[in-house]
Formats: C-alpha cells, structure tokens, sequence
C-alpha cells in the first residue's frame, strides 16, 4: 500500500434480503483505492450502486461484506473527514445560507469565534460573498449547489464525496460551476485532498477526473478503469478528449454485451430478465433518427447522444431495448440497425405494432408468460399481482413493478393485451 | 383575509401505512384490546372512589356580562396548558412511534382506536379520578377538565408529527448524519422544523375543535360529582339552567371574541412563520404579507431577545456528546429472537388480561338484552350521522363549487367558514331548544341537527378550497367544448373537488359522532329533551354516575366509529387520492 493512500475499499459487498428468502446483491466485490491529490469518477447507469457505494464509504449505511478503510481506520458511523455535496444539494430551507454552511462545525465543538470566521472565508471561496443571510429558496440552483460545496469545504475534509452534485442543473450552470470547481481545485484552494465524483455524464467525466471507474448493473462490479492524463484546463474539443469519450462508450457498451451473454446463458427461464421503462415513442424515435441521415443505420454513440442532447442514462436504456428486441447491435460504442429495424423504420402505425407484438413474443419471456397465462384461463384475465409474485421470485418488489410496467407498455403499443389499472388486471379484451 | 388551505384532522390515519393492504391487522385488535381495558381500569377506580366534592368552591352564581373577560381569560388558558401538554405528548409519543420498530405499530394503531373514543366519555369516567387526587381542592377539576381538552387535540397532532418524521427526504437526513450532528440535534434542527408546517395546522384543528369540548367539560355532573369551573362553559350551563337568553348572547359574543384574539395573536403569526419551514417552496409563490401580529413582533425585536437564552442553551445542547445509549448496541440475531418473543408474549398476555377484565366487568353488569338495547341505540346515531352528512353534503357541495369558482366571493365565504367551523356549537343549542320546545317538535328528528351545526362546515370550506384549485386549463376545456349542464357536474366539478370533498366529510362525520353526546340531550330550564341515541345514552349514564353503563357506551361508539372508518371512509380516502388527485 502506497505512502498516500487516504481511503482503501476492499472486496465490498452489499446486499438486501429478498422477501421469498435468499438476498439480492447491490455491490458485489467492488475494490478502490484513493489517493492523495485526485479525483476519481464512478460512472455507470442508475442502479449499478455507485451511491450505494458513496453511502457506504461516508458511514451511512454498512456493507454486508468487505473493509472501508479511511486512513487506516475502519470506518463505522460517518467519520469526521468525509463530507458530501448531494444530488438535490439537501440544504436546511429554514436556515439561511450562513446557517446551512455553519452546521458542520457546530456539530464539530468549535468555538463559535472561529465557526464565524471560518463559515465566512468558505463563502467567500466559493463565491457566495453577499448571499450569507439569504434563505436557500431566494436562489437559482446553481447557488443552491454552492452552498452545498460550501458547507462541504468548511469542515476541511480530506475526502469530498460528490453524488451527481451537477445533474439537477442545466447546462450552462453545470458547465459553470464545474470550471469554477476545476480552478479552485488546480490553484490548491481547496481544503480536500481527494475528491470521489458519482456521475453518468461520460464527458464531465472525462472533464473532471484523474480516473474513473465503470460500474456495471445488477450486480454493481467495477468492470474497468480508464485513467485520464490530459492536462487541466481539458478542452472538449480536443481529439484527445474524444477519444477518451468513445473508448469509455465502448467499454461501456462491452461489459453490457458480455453481460447480456452471460444473463442469456444463465437463466433460460429469463423471466428475471429486467425491462427498463422506455416509452414506444423513444423506441420509435431513435429507430427513425439511426435510419435517417446522416447516420443510415449506423451511428456512434457519442454522437448521437450529443444530437439528441440526451445522457447515458437516458440513452441505454433505448438502446439496450432495440437491441434486446433485435432491431440493432451495439458494437464498439456504435449502435447499428439490424435488417428488422430498418424495415420498423420505414413502416405505418399498423405493420410497426406487428412487428413490435412478434418480437415481444420471441424475446421477451415475461410476454410470453404473460400471453400464455391470458390464453389459457377462461375469462382472459388474470390480476397484475399474479405476475409480480413471480417476478419478485428473482428481483426486488419495486424492479418487479418497474419491469411489469415497461413490459405494460409495451404490449399497449403492440396490442398484445390490456391493462386496467383501476381493478389491477391484465386482459386479452380490447376496451369497449 | 388569507385563504387556507383544507385541512383535516383526520387526514393522517387515513394516509397509507404499513397495513395499508389490511382492514384490520393484529395491532389493531391488541390496541383495540388495550383502550377496552383502559376503560374499564378507569370506570372500576371512579366507582370504587368516594365522591369527595360536597364542599367545591360554588359554581358562578351571577350572570353577570362584567365577569365574562375573566372567565374568558380562564377558559382560555386550559386551552391554552392542555396545548401545551398536547405538545407534550406529541413530541415523546409519535417519536417514539417513528423511531422504535418495535412499538411503532402498537402505537399507531393505539392512537387511531383513541381517537375513535368520544371526548366527552373520557371525562365522564376520569372526572372522579382527577378530583380524587386532590380532595375538597379546585385543582383537581382543573386538571380533569385540561386531560379532557388534551383528549381532544393531542391524536391528530401527534399522528400528523409522527406521518412528518416518517417522511423527511433522505438526503437531510443524511446530510445531517455526515456533517456529525448528533440524533438530538437532527431532531431539533432537521425532524421538527420539517414536521412543522403540518404540525401547525394540525394545532389550529385541534384548538377549534378543542372550543367545543372546554365549554362542556367546564360544567358537568356524573352521578353525585359535580364539576363548576369558573369560565364560559359552566356561565353558559347557568344562564341554560336559569333560562336567561341574554347571558347566552353575551356569552357567545365573549367566545367569538376570544376566539378572534387567539386567530389573531397566536395562529395568524404562527402560520406564517411556518411557511419558512415549508420544503417545497420556491421564491415568487404568492406569499401574502406577513400578519400584522408578526411584524410587531419581528420589529420589536422582543422575540429574539426572550428566545436567546433558550437558543443558546439549545445550541449547548446540541454540541454534547450523544449519551451512549443512542447508538443501539448491535444484537446477534438469536437475541433479538428471544427478545421479540418477550415482547409479544407481554403484548399477547396484556390484551388478554384487558380481555379477561372486561369480560369480568360488563359479564357482571350487563345483559346481553342490554347489550342488544345499546347496539341498536348505537344504529340509530348511526343512522343520523349518516342522513346528516349526506344532507349537509348534498346542500353544500354545489354551494361549495359555486362560491369556489368565484375568487372574490371565495375571499369572504372561506374565512367564515372556517370560523364557523372554530365556534363552539354547543353554544347555539339552547337557542335550537327553545326553538324546539315553542313549536312542539319531535325530538328524535328535530335535536339531531344540532350534530351537524358546527361540523357541516368542514364540508364547505374543503369543498371551497377545492373548486378554487380547479386549473384554469379544465375550465377553458370546457367552455372550448361546449361541456355544459349536468355533463359538466358529472365531468368536471364534481370529479375534481372528490378529494377535497371526502376530506371535509370523513371530518363532519367524526365530529358529529362526538357532538352527538352533548347534541342527543339537551336543557333548557327544567325542560329536558331526549333523542333516542348512543349520545343520550351515554349522557344519562354520565348524569346517573352508571360507570357499567358509560364503560360500554364508550366502547360501543369507539368500535363502531372504528370501523365505519376502516370499512367506508379509508377505502374511499385511497380511491379518491388515487383516481382524482390531481398533481
């Protein structure tokens, strides 16, 4: 173990029971090490367990399996060292900006002189200067995160944990606080020594970190590492910042692929397989745009989620759908339409909902299931809890609505059976 | 004036829980268990007491109109203690609720069967235990007069506390757990400040509804025990005893009175002054301008220097150390086994020995003819409830949708209402009686609005407030449409005030169960009339000092309040949250 290593995370594991016994695992033998002096970035779609993993390292919650090591102490409880700039920046509306930034140290026995003083100079770092006596809903979000990075740095913590600190802002006020960030951190103003980023933006990144770590699904595993040399301040537009983005893409689409290999081997069953909730209109729209010009059928992913102004958390779950119904492959981070999904591309309404039922009814085993299950009871019906019961066999109750529901979804499109929400059942019976 | 949202207290039972999917769970039938034996306790110590009050300071002799500002003032401050002991309770017991696995739902279920309970019972079978405590003195009528205000407004409080706890958004929680707050000062400075937008409201609830039970619990007799506070209530029981119209009107003028002051002065302020806490709110919501009560208070600077010791022992506090009892010692699952089989076990053989000694007690006192005799009385209250709200809803529904379209007739109905709703019914009743008597009615038909007259305004208020919040966007539908008539009633106004509608009712029906105890009986001079009813029944109990017969009329009406609740009200609560909230 090297001299400067602040935080240590060996073979970490965490997971919950599941309700029919066994249990479900969330983080399975994830390893970190965090040095001195960097940034390290944990990229990966919602639910890989990347704030999972973040609770667990500022002593929210306790893994199952595994050692946090913080500065050689093993960490139970939230140690003093930690801090953490929050997605929804979880600021204290009643109190006011000085308020909020001076929770900390009361917290921490310093003497009210010295919290004064301090509150003040971590304000007038982060810009805040003329906001102290400001309630935190007199501010635009951008503000609102400040006083989170304030709050955080006041404390001189030696690890800042950040969870997705910039999703909840638009762009232009992303892009803003994350230089303003990125120069303070540069000049050395900052009283951190590392920084943990949990992001799915690939580009902040890449803009942002020394390294990152790629976390897969279900269960969330360090799939890669990818360490970023490019000197600060990184310009987007150099090729080698594209670079870096495409090989993240395909690394990121190559552990999904393997996995879906690996899923497909071993449950043939398949009806633990889950469906992400992706509207047919998405379905559609991102079939017509690969079809279309300039890519004909065959586009790079970071481009298209450039054009398409959307995130890789919004973007996979498209993707991975085409490619689970077998309207495209995704290869090497590009995305290429199969014979099927350029004739989906080219039809009217009605061929598109029969293509849609077929290909629920070949790949997808839950329509299966579900299809078989209508047909066969005599009323053409059965509750929606029937189905759920099943599913929560292989995943937790909420993935199991969330599947149900995709899978609702699309059957409406494809006008393979009907739901009613009011009375819960699923039927074969079109609505009178 | 402001308008205020709708608010109900019964609101917060209904709110989806654990046992949402059951009608009635284990907790429920325990708890259930638990208050029967309460009662009972209660009922065998108050027989069992010599009455001790033959020698009470007198009852207020003068109708007097120059005596009202004191016995205003004294009235006043019960209501005043019991909030502040309701306060009390809430804090410790819905905490309590929230925090412990264990307990919570023995707890939850404890208090929904507790608010079931008529106020008015609760007195008649404490009063002697409370005198009992300090013989021949005043101060035990006092305290048995605080317990029954305190009956009345700690439930909804400490529900409405305990729903907040349950849902502060994780991140501040975890923020204050990262940024090393210890559990107190989370509780101080994350939990209650959360909780109290809705605590809040839930006080003025309480304190409106609290009016009605003070002015009654002032004056009472069971059996040979009499109580006399000096105050409104026991005026208002001598102006009826000496048939004096005036000293009632004065009486109600000192109430209105009073409770103008207390909306001024305390919750004016209060509400404002909350909206701080509010999580949701953004810059630009229509914020009205702050109570003038407030400002004087914020300008004077008095409240910041009388609250500075106060803060500064509060911020001490909050830098300590947690004592080493607020982190659970971790136990290995076979302990935790053994200690969930004692807990259940002492749970299991409470509810039994509660079974065991009511069964003692009403097999010994009561017949199954008598048994039969109080269900069917207990149907006809039923009965009444149930043509009054659906009278009161079918009068006030679309008076309601028509005042709530209209912003400028909204402005001066909606305050109204809810005063009325704040004003003490039972102050009216003598006049109803006298009405009565002059044109010989019946009394079984004509006495039961009196339940309703102060409880039907929880109907039109919720109903305001929801048609003002109908979106313009439905309204320009419909007229774009052409949506006219009787479709419009059916597809639009009725639809979209359903919630807002079950809100006000399900709170009308409750407090018309209540009501029903003082409103199935009533005086006036030495004419007495009688409605055939679970109310009466009780009531006469109480008059007879019968504690056999309270004990089962509380019982009674708790069971069937109970489940009326769980078999009509919480279903159609779920069904109109789910099909017609909109948001």
């Amino acid at each position: 173990m090297r001299e400067n290593t602040v935080l240590d995370v060996r073979h970490l594991r965490r997971a919950f029971p599941r309700p029919g016994g066994g249990e479900l695992l969330v983080l399975d033998d994830v390893n970190l090490t965090l040095h001195k002096g960097e940034i390290v970035g944990l990229l990966g779609r919602s639910g890989s367990g990347k704030s999972t993993l973040l609770r667990l390292i500022s002593g929210l919650a306790e893994p199952q399996g595994g050692e946090i090591t913080y500065l050689g102490q093993k960490i139970d409880g939230p140690p003093a060292g930690i801090a953490m700039v929050f997605q929804g920046f979880a600021l204290l509306p009643w109190l006011t900006v000085f308020e909020n930034v001076q929770l900390g140290l009361e917290a921490q026995h310093i003497p009210a002189k010295e919290a004064r003083a301090r509150a003040l100079a971590a304000i007038d770092l982060i810009g805040l200067d003329g906001y102290e006596s400001a309630y935190p809903r007199e501010l635009s979000g951008g503000m609102r995160q400040r006083v989170g990075f304030a709050r955080a740095m006041v404390v001189n913590p030696n690890v800042l944990l950040m969870d997705e600190p910039f999703s909840a802002l638009d762009v232009l006020t992303a892009e803003n606080l994350r230089t303003d960030f990125l120069e303070l951190w540069a000049e050395g103003q900052l009283p951190i020594q590392c920084v943990i980023l949990v992001t799915h933006n690939i580009e902040e990144a890449v803009l942002m970190c020394d390294r990152v770590l790629l976390f897969s699904t279900n269960p969330g595993r360090v799939t890669g590492e990818i360490r970023i040399d490019l000197p600060h301040p990184r310009n987007r537009n150099d090729p080698r910042f594209g670079d870096l983005v495409d090989r993240i893409y395909v690394e990121m689409t190559a552990g999904r692929i393997a996995r879906a290999e690996q899923q497909r081997a071993g449950l043939r069953a398949g009806i633990g397989m889950l469906l992400p909730r992706v509207s047919s209109n998405l379905i559609s729209g991102l079939l017509e745009t690969v079809a279309a010009e300039p890519f004909n059928g065959t586009a790079d992913l970071p481009d298209i989620a450039s054009d398409l102004q959307m995130e890789i958390d919004e973007l996979f779950p498209v993707a991975e759908t085409l490619e689970l119904l077998r309207f495209a492959r995704l290869e090497g981070g590009d995305i290429v339409l199969t014979e099927a999904g350029k004739r989906f591309a080219e039809a009217e309404l009605d061929e598109r909902k029969r293509m849609f039922r077929r290909r629920l009814l070949v790949h997808v085993p839950l329509a299966v299931l579900i299809s078989r299950v209508l047909d066969e009871r005599e009323t053409h019906s059965a509750p929606k809890r029937r189905f759920l019961d099943e599913l929560e066999d292989h995943m937790t109750p909420d993935a199991a609505e969330d599947t149900l529901r995709a899978l609702i979804g699309w059957a409406r499109f494809g006008e393979l059976f009907a739901y009613d929400d009011e009375t819960g059942m699923l039927s074969l019976e079109n609505p009178s | 004036m402001r308008l205020l949202p709708p608010v109900s207290v019964e609101w917060n039972r209904l709110a989806p829980s654990r046992w949402s999917g059951t009608w009635l769970s284990p907790w429920d039938i325990a708890a259930a268990l638990l208050v029967v034996g309460f009662v009972v306790l209660f009922a065998l110590v108050s027989r069992n007491l010599v009455s001790p009050l033959a020698s009470l300071p007198a009852e207020p002799s003068s109708l007097d109109p120059r005596l009202l500002p004191e016995y205003a003032l004294r009235t006043s401050l019960r209501m005043l203690i019991a909030m502040g002991v309701s306060l009390l309770f809430t804090f410790t017991y819905a905490t309590w609720a929230a925090k412990s696995p264990r307990m919570g739902p023995l707890l939850i279920a404890l208090l929904d069967i507790l608010q079931s309970v008529p106020i008015l019972g609760f007195i008649s079978i404490t009063v002697v235990f409370f005198l009992s405590l300090t013989p021949g003195r005043m101060f035990g009528a006092e305290l048995a007069a605080v317990f029954a205000i305190f009956t009345s407004q700690a439930w909804n409080m400490a529900f409405s506390f305990y729903q907040s706890l349950r849902t502060v958004p994780d991140e501040l929680t975890e923020a204050g757990r990262v940024f090393g707050l210890s559990a107190w000062a989370r509780f101080w400075r994350i939990e209650t400040p959360f909780a109290m937008p809705s605590l809040i409201w839930n006080m003025m609830m309480s304190m409106s509804g609290g009016w009605f039970f003070v002015v009654a619990a002032e004056a009472i007799s069971v059996g040979h025990t009499t109580i006399a506070l000096p105050g409104i209530g026991s005026y208002i029981a001598l102006a009826i005893t000496e048939r004096n119209m005036h000293a009632i009107l004065w009486a109600i003028g000192a109430m209105l009175v009073v409770i103008l002051i207390y909306d001024q002065l305390l919750f004016r302020p209060l509400v404002a002054w909350a909206r701080r806490f509010r999580i949701d709110q953004q810059e630009g919501d229509d914020e009205p301008a702050p109570p003038w009560a407030l400002l004087v208070l914020r300008r004077s600077k008095l409240m910041d220097r009388l609250a500075l010791p106060f803060q500064t022992a509060m911020r001490w506090s909050y830098r300590q150390k947690p004592p080493a009892l607020a982190t659970p010692l971790p136990q290995g699952p076979s302990r935790r086994i053994a200690s969930d089989v004692l807990w259940y076990g002492l749970l299991a053989v409470a509810a039994a020995a509660a079974l065991w000694q009511g069964w003692l007690f009403f097999g010994h006192e009561i017949s199954w003819h008598e048994l039969q005799e109080v269900l069917l009385l207990a149907f006809f209250t039923f009965l009444r409830v149930a043509v009054l709200i659906a009278l009161a809803s079918a009068v006030w529904t679309p008076i309601g949708i028509y005042v709530g379209l209209r912003p400028r007739l909204t402005a001066i109905v909606q305050p109204i209402a809810q005063f009325l709703a704040a004003f003490p019914a039972n102050l009216l009743f003598p006049v109803a009686v006298s009405l009565i008597v002059a044109f010989q009615l019946n009394p079984d038909i004509w006495l039961s609005p009196l339940m309703i007259l102060g409880t039907q305004w929880y109907i039109l208020f919720n109903v305001i407030a929801g048609a003002s919040a109908i979106p313009r966007d439905f309204r320009d539908v419909a007229a774009g449409f052409q949506v006219r008539g009787l479709q419009w009633w059916r597809r639009i106004a009725l639809p979209a005030v359903f919630p807002y509608y079950i809100t006000g009712a399900i709170t009308a029906s409750g407090g018309s169960w209540n009501a029903s105890i003082v409103a199935e009986i009533a005086n006036w001079g030495d004419r007495t009339l009688e409605a055939r009813g679970l109310g009466a029944y009780i009531a006469d109990a109480t008059t007879k000092g019968d504690y056999a017969h309270i004990a089962l009329g509380i019982v009674v009406m708790a069971v069937v309040v109970t489940l009326v609740n769980r078999a009509f009200w919480r279903p159609l609560f779920r069904y109109a949250e789910r099909k017609y909230r909109l948001a």
